[in-house]
């Protein structure tokens, strides 16, 4: 068996199962200083006077300072675009003039513990002028509304179209056109580990050393050279084990600016653990979109044309490096979906509103996209009395129409949609639980079953940037090989991993490639020191782009071993096989092993053929350029009990191609646990502001995420298709999981319901939202009773 | 700020004894001042879990209790779970099911899941289900976790 494709048990888990793990909070330096930040009780406010005198002669302070104080040792971050239509904004690290979030940075204190710093940061004290909160998007896209950003004169900080062919016009012609406006409200990430940062000053060297829990350390080391004026390479950003990212630690934070300047200030180390209140309100937030979407379909059931208004909600700033504009300009761009589309207008704008900024989250845009498409699918196929399932499989691009430009000029390089959706209705008994669901409801039980197809572009490459406009490359990484004398293999990544078992994968890619033996191979990763240059982990890129360049690095390495091997056993070099770490001439019984290649390689040019440099190493990068497009299908079973309110997922079925995979085991993991992420978005995640843009939704017991009883078993079907752009055929998976979940529960909860004439056009569908549509919706006749058996009010 | 308190305990069967602040949480004073941060905050109210360990035998989150509170009580946290050098059944299950990926959820889950399994060494998938509830984890959708646990519970009865 070859090593990619083996269910290869993780290297990881020896240091994380024991208490061995090392992540940023675990790490003490001598003379180590802790931060805490006083944060802004108000959504919008005038800051009139901040008075830290009290605090400064609080026992232990070593520090304490406030935005104007912290401006002279770090600029303000601000995100540039590309993009026409984007207005770019600053963001102070420390809030100077006003605060434009609840939980906004204010000032920050300096002391010998966290309990110490915390205490001083209480005798902060604050002249607010409360300002004219901004509640939401539409009101902050409204004439009049108070300014965010009063320098760039509106608070709508982007817009942008993408049009191909005439929508009005097809929509207008169309047989039968569904439509709907929807809603897909605020998300957190939360990540178990809490963010956290600790910098370290070495005067003597000029070096500032941060380690942050990030999926971006070399993403962080060029933009913090920026701010703090310090040279990228006297900066290094050490991302080590580090608890879950899902997108919320692939931006720059105030608090890591923060902690470098205070540390080279004091010239002490100076630690920040986020704890979870912080999390919930200063983490970047994802989704918050109102989507206004109409579909025009033939008679036949054939796609004519789909336009769309979506309006963001983007929060108080724009994030490094990715901006404002990066999850609603994914709404729009992947909203046509997997399906051939002539005409489509989809039209965004992202407002800026006194919230927590928006951000990358696992999915991107994407489970917004694909809620709402595959929502009104399915009211096309009610309306045309088709099959769901048959509605798509019309619409899906066929394997012979690959590659496929899409509406919005993405290009899809290969894919198995129709392959995908055929193998999920056939695993899942599509059939049978269409029976069964006759059945139920002749029993008055409401089951229902919901399909959702996408596709995602994965291992995106330097042609797009990952975000719209972004002013940086994130279509490269790099890996270094190096064999040492001894024969073992170290290679080094630009990738930062932060659950998805890199140490392990990139080593099975090494191994085989290089013809090493797999416990030979060691993975380093995040540490910008260490690596070649790269940005890190996100947008599900790491195995293709960071497996490629593994795979150039090892070739070159490898060829470069066997000539070796051929000199030493006299050989020519085709007649040499290099596997396992033992290189032999083939058909007879002379071999090398890696160790004795290394040696030589080391040894001078005398051990080595006429004119071969010394040493054993190679750098290589890649750039897969476009992308490759990763797909599947998504079915959910669900029983709604329409008395409780409650939702139960009796069965949820994946079929996913994420190409060639390196190890099965890992990739099931990502897919099962972006479902997880998926079904928390689709019944029970939001985050809640009140009118005032105060969190409502600030501790775990009020923001909801799925434990184990609630969510279902998953399971997970592969088709293998790999890529026919990428170097050893991989696609990306990380996300996937996330961007179907909510479609298939969406749509599945509406198919249930569908006797009572509910549609669904809202997520989270809590119980209270569920009651809700009930309730509306139902004739009195058909109206089900509370429990207790008293009569229901028609509106709660 | 309050005179500091001593507090003797014995932890993965070694005695310490320290010095703290009566404020101080028993997981700060199990990571801070006896260096054992093998066991994780993620939420300091009590909700993730993460700060599982065993207090007197029982489950107890560390992160809600103060470190005072453990004066003369037996701890078993994370670092104390192998022996002679072997992984617990428990880790060896979490690893051979991929029952972790980014690990930081993990140590409070082992100590719940063994909690689960000292009280019932028989479990139904729906008893490890609500029984891991206890501790929230954001990578793995508990697929792994639950069948790892399952897993180990065979291997301690056979052991």
């Amino acid at each position: 068996m070859t090593l990619i494709g083996a269910p290869v048990r993780r290297v990881e888990d020896a240091r994380l199962l024991t208490g061995g793990g090392r992540f940023v909070a675990d790490l003490v330096l001598p003379r180590m200083l802790h931060a805490a930040f006083l944060r802004s009780p108000h959504a919008h406010a005038r800051i009139h006077d901040l008075d830290l005198r009290r605090a400064r002669a609080a026992p232990s302070v070593a520090a304490c300072l406030g935005g104007d104080d912290l401006r002279p040792r770090a600029r303000p971050i601000r995100t540039e675009s590309r993009m026409k239509g984007y207005r770019a904004t600053d963001c102070p690290p420390l809030a100077t003039g006003k605060v434009r979030y609840a939980g906004e940075a204010v000032a920050v204190v300096v002391a010998e513990s966290r309990y110490a710093a915390e205490d001083a940061a209480e005798l902060i004290d604050v002249r607010w002028e409360p300002l004219p909160v901004v509640a939401g998007a539409e009101a902050g896209a409204a004439e009049g509304s108070p300014l965010l950003h009063e320098e760039v004169g509106s608070n709508v900080l982007l817009s942008r179209a993408f049009v191909q062919g005439d929508a009005d016009r097809a929509l207008a012609s169309a047989a039968v056109v569904v439509g709907d406006r929807f809603r897909f409200h605020r998300h957190a990430g939360v990540t178990l580990e809490n963010r956290a940062c600790l910098a370290d000053w070495d005067a003597g060297g000029g070096l500032l050393t941060l380690w942050s829990s990030t999926q971006v350390p070399g993403l962080l080391r060029d933009v913090l050279a920026e701010l703090l004026e310090v040279p990228a390479h006297r900066l290094r950003v050490v991302a080590p084990d580090v608890g879950g990212g899902f997108g919320v630690k692939s931006a720059l934070y105030p608090e890591e600016v923060t902690v470098c300047a205070l540390a080279r200030l004091l010239g002490r180390p100076v630690k920040w653990v986020g704890d979870r209140r912080e999390d919930l309100l200063a983490s970047t937030q994802a989704w918050d979109e109102v989507i206004e979407a109409r579909l025009g379909l033939g008679a036949d059931g054939a796609l004519e044309a789909l336009a769309a208004r979506v309006l963001a909600d983007v929060g108080a700033y724009s994030v490094h490096p990715w901006t404002a504009s990066i999850e609603v300009i994914q709404v729009i761009s992947f909203l046509p979906g997997p399906y051939r589309l002539p005409h489509y207008r989809g039209e965004a704008w992202g407002v800026a509103t006194n919230k927590a900024p928006m951000g990358p989250y696992r999915g991107v845009g994407r489970p917004v996209s694909t809620f709402v498409l595959e929502a009104l699918l399915d009211r096309a196929a009610r309306r045309l009395g088709m099959d769901p399932v048959e509605l798509r499989l019309k619409n899906l691009i066929r394997p012979e129409e690959l590659p496929y430009r899409s509406p919005s000029g993405v290009v899809w390089d290969g894919g198995s949609f129709v392959e995908s959706l055929e193998r999920a209705r056939e695993v899942a008994d599509y059939t049978g639980a269409r029976e069964e669901q006759v059945l139920a409801r002749a029993q008055k039980r409401y089951v229902g079953i919901g399909v959702a197809a996408y596709v995602e572009l994965t291992g995106v490459g330097s042609a797009i940037p990952a975000s719209p406009g972004a002013a940086i490359n994130t279509g490269t990484e790099g890996a270094t090989v190096r064999v040492d004398p001894g024969g073992t293999v170290t290679a080094t990544f630009g990738l930062a991993c932060h659950g998805q078992g890199h140490e392990t994968t990139l080593a099975q890619v090494v191994a085989e490639e290089l013809g090493a033996r797999l416990e030979d191979v060691r993975i380093i990763h995040g540490d910008t020191a260490a690596s070649p240059t790269g940005t890190g982990t996100y947008a599900s890129r790491s195995a293709v782009i960071g497996g490629g360049a593994a795979i150039l690095a090892s070739r070159t390495l490898r060829e470069k071993a066997v000539r070796i091997a051929a000199h030493l056993l006299e050989a020519g070099a085709e007649d040499v096989a290099l596997e396992a770490g033992r290189a032999s001439v083939r058909g007879t019984g002379r071999s090398v092993t890696l160790r004795e290649i290394a040696a030589a390689a080391y040894a001078g040019v005398k051990r080595l053929p006429k004119g071969m440099e010394p040493g054993l190493e190679a750098t290589r990068f890649y750039d897969p350029y476009l992308g490759t497009a990763s797909n599947a299908t998504h079915i959910a079973v669900v029983d709604v009990d329409v008395e409780t309110c409650a939702v139960r997922i009796r069965r949820f079925v994946v079929v996913e191609d994420c190409g060639r995979i390196i190890n099965p085991l890992i990739v099931e993991g990502q897919a099962i646990g972006g479902v997880a992420q998926g079904i928390g978005a689709a019944l029970l995640e939001e985050v809640v502001y009140d009118e005032d843009g105060q969190l409502l939704t600030g501790t775990l017991m009020d923001y909801l995420v799925p434990t184990a009883s609630e969510v279902p078993a998953i399971e997970v079907h592969h088709l293998e298709r790999p890529s026919p752009t990428t170097l050893g055929g991989f696609k990306g998976v990380g996300e996937g999981g996330t961007i179907g979940a909510p479609a298939a529960v969406a749509n599945a909860i509406a198919d249930a319901l569908a006797p009572l004439g509910v549609e669904i056009t809202e997520l989270p569908l809590t119980p209270q939202r569920l009651f809700r549509l009930i309730h509306r919706r139902s004739s009195p006749a058909s109206r089900p009773t509370m429990p207790g058996g008293s009569p229901a009010r028609r509106s709660a | 700020m309050a005179e500091p308190l001593t507090v003797r305990l014995t932890v993965n069967g070694v005695p310490y004894e320290g010095r703290c602040e009566p404020r101080k949480l028993l997981v700060d004073f199990l990571r801070e001042d006896l260096g054992l941060t093998g066991t994780h905050v993620g939420c300091e109210h009590g909700v993730c879990g993460a700060c599982t360990i065993l207090f007197n035998g029982e489950a107890a989150r560390s992160c809600i209790m103060l470190a005072v509170q453990a004066d003369g009580a037996e701890l078993l946290t994370v670092e104390g779970l192998m022996r002679d050098g072997k992984l617990h059944p428990l880790q060896e299950a979490f690893r051979e099911h991929h029952g972790l990926q980014c690990g930081f959820c993990t140590p409070g889950m082992l100590l719940t899941a063994l909690d689960l399994l000292h009280t019932n060494p028989s479990p139904t998938e729906a008893e490890i289900r609500e029984g891991v509830s206890a501790v929230l984890c954001r990578c793995t959708g508990y697929h792994g976790i639950i069948k790892a646990v399952g897993a180990a519970a065979s291997a301690l009865k056979k052991a």
